[in-house]
């Protein structure tokens, strides 16, 4: 039996993951953007009022109710103190009922209404997502004002210093500011472009949790669990349905199904081809294939709709030899002509050798053996080193090998491209 | 636009006797009266007040420990509003949800002593 203490930390925790993101943007929505500090104090006095409370009286039955009612009543004192004082604007008419003691309840009761607390939440998404703000500091900021992330917890996401994270923070709310941005769903004309930038932020911090270099599984885990709950919460309005969405959902249910079979329990990387696909998430799976269902509407084909198939081919093969590579060299032929990256190019180089053998592939690789930029990606080295060994010139793969070694900075990475190297050196 | 002040009395005996829920309701539509004038620029500020007071006589001497008025007679809040006459006015506060309570509102137009 775990004590008291703990199951409130636990519950807390979870709850403020969950809600603390969407509090804050009903209380921006409710100060301004000029004021998100007031409303991250708000929350973080619930937070500690909830802390103390508990502690006496235990868990209240509806825990997230309570957290809730407790912003609200110290948003109302915040109000009450700043009724006559110029830090809130309270010249929209809306507003105006927050300063008469008539209306002050009820007008914040309507803030507070489910339906405005998504509405408010999707808005900050968007707020944060504005295209002139760079794309480490929107995700620096959706962490810590929607996701509940402290600074340190993001620094490590980020892997780098506290300090950093305070100054990508402080230039948002500046921005925030000085352009006088409200948290607000995009109209219908616009709504496609924007929706694009939010859902390339959600999809970088789900790989910063999924691919992510670094060691501490909590902060990955987290980063996913985040991610997918942004995604989700697009898709509860009926305006922010898009297919692109639903794509994007679709691909992380695939890709987060795999996951507990993608590292030995010692934290190695395991190759496809040698996972255990018992282990798959069946539910997730299900819930991916659901999701790329609903993607299929309308004409809209978008890199995340062609990156879901490619995993849905994967978890929908039984075993690595029932892989259909017919249907991915497809999907990724289709990529590359919606944006020609580097990294989509290697892969097709992968399924071609997989497909036609290490002479197509070579063919396909030599397209690029002049491009500089290449010759930076250890991808593009280890990509050849496998080519390189499955024609039998294994000192040329090692060689490969080595140099992708040199470029990599995952320890996972390392490691695998040197088993490689000491299953050929192995084999003579 | 002049500005005018609806000075609210009474009410106090029948608000006394109200349930929680009748009084969410109430205060319902204090936020839609409200919300209407705050839409149309009217609404300039307006606050309900407590029944307890102190009053000053006697050049400031005297303090007694309670309102002058008493009962429907007893200043319960008040609201001031843009309108364009007097009449105007009158009518704006023919919508006033205090009549719920059997209130009475006054309207004064606010004078700017030039």
């Amino acid at each position: 039996m775990e004590n008291r203490e703990e199951r409130i930390d636990h519950t807390l925790n979870h709850l403020f993951r969950q809600e603390s993101g969407k509090m804050v943007s009903v209380l921006i929505k409710i100060f301004g953007t000029e004021n998100i500090e007031l409303a991250e104090d708000v929350v973080q006095d619930a937070l500690i009022k909830a802390l103390e409370t508990w502690k006496y009286r235990g868990i209240p039955d509806n825990p997230r109710a309570w957290l809730y009612r407790t912003a609200k009543n110290r948003a109302i004192d915040v109000i009450r103190r700043n009724k006559y004082s110029q830090v809130i604007d309270f010249s929209d008419p809306e507003k105006q009922l927050l300063t008469s003691g008539y209306t002050l309840a009820s007008t914040m009761d309507n803030y507070w209404q489910e339906q405005h607390i998504k509405d408010d939440f999707l808005g900050m998404m968007y707020a944060c997502c504005h295209p002139d703000i760079s794309q480490e500091n929107q995700i620096t900021f959706i962490l810590k004002s929607l996701c509940g992330f402290s600074t340190k917890e993001v620094a490590r996401s980020f892997l780098c210093s506290e300090d950093t994270i305070s100054k990508r923070l402080y230039r948002t709310k500046e921005y925030f500011r000085k352009h006088k941005i409200r948290p607000e769903i995009p109209a219908l004309g616009k709504i496609s472009s924007r929706t694009l930038t939010v859902l390339s932020a959600i999809y970088l911090m789900f790989n910063e949790g999924y691919n992510s270099t670094h060691a501490d599984q909590l902060i990955r885990k987290d980063l996913i669990t985040q991610a997918m709950l942004l995604c989700r919460s697009l898709l509860s309005v009926e305006r922010t349905q898009l297919p692109e969405v639903y794509a994007l959902m679709a691909l992380m249910c695939f890709h987060t199904a795999r996951i507990e079979s993608r590292l030995t329990e010692e934290g190695e990387l395991i190759l496809l081809a040698k996972q255990d696909r018992a282990r798959w998430n069946k539910e997730l799976i299900q819930s991916g294939e659901h999701y790329l269902n609903q993607a299929a509407f309308g004409n809209v084909l978008t890199t995340y709709h062609l990156e879901a198939a490619i995993a849905y081919q994967h978890c929908s093969a039984k075993k690595y030899e029932d892989t259909n590579w017919e249907e991915i060299l497809e999907c990724y032929e289709l990529l590359l002509k919606i944006a020609n990256d580097p990294v989509v190019f290697l892969n097709r180089c992968l399924v071609i050798l997989e497909l036609k053998g290490p002479e197509e592939a070579s063919k396909a690789l030599e397209k690029v053996k002049d491009n500089k930029l290449m010759d930076k990606y250890y991808i593009y080295h280890a990509t050849l080193g496998e080519i390189q060994q499955r024609l039998g010139k294994t000192d040329k793969a090692i060689a490969c090998y080595k140099k992708a070694i040199q470029l990599t900075q995952s320890k996972q990475e390392k490691r695998l491209l040197n088993d490689k190297i000491d299953t050929i050196v192995n084999s003579r | 636009m002049k500005e005018f002040m609806f000075i609210i009395r009474g009410g106090e005996d029948k608000y006394s006797n109200t349930s929680p829920e009748e009084m969410q309701k109430h205060m319902q539509h204090w936020q839609e009266w409200m919300g209407g004038l705050a839409q149309a620029e009217q609404l300039v500020g307006g606050q309900p007040l407590m029944t307890e007071a102190r009053t000053l006589t006697e050049r400031g001497e005297k303090i007694t420990d309670r309102p002058l008025a008493e009962g429907k007679e007893l200043v319960g809040g008040y609201l001031i509003i843009k309108a364009d006459s007097l009449d105007q006015a009158a009518q704006v506060a023919k919508g006033c949800p205090s009549f719920e309570y059997d209130c009475s509102v006054e309207v004064r137009e606010i004078n700017l002593m030039e």
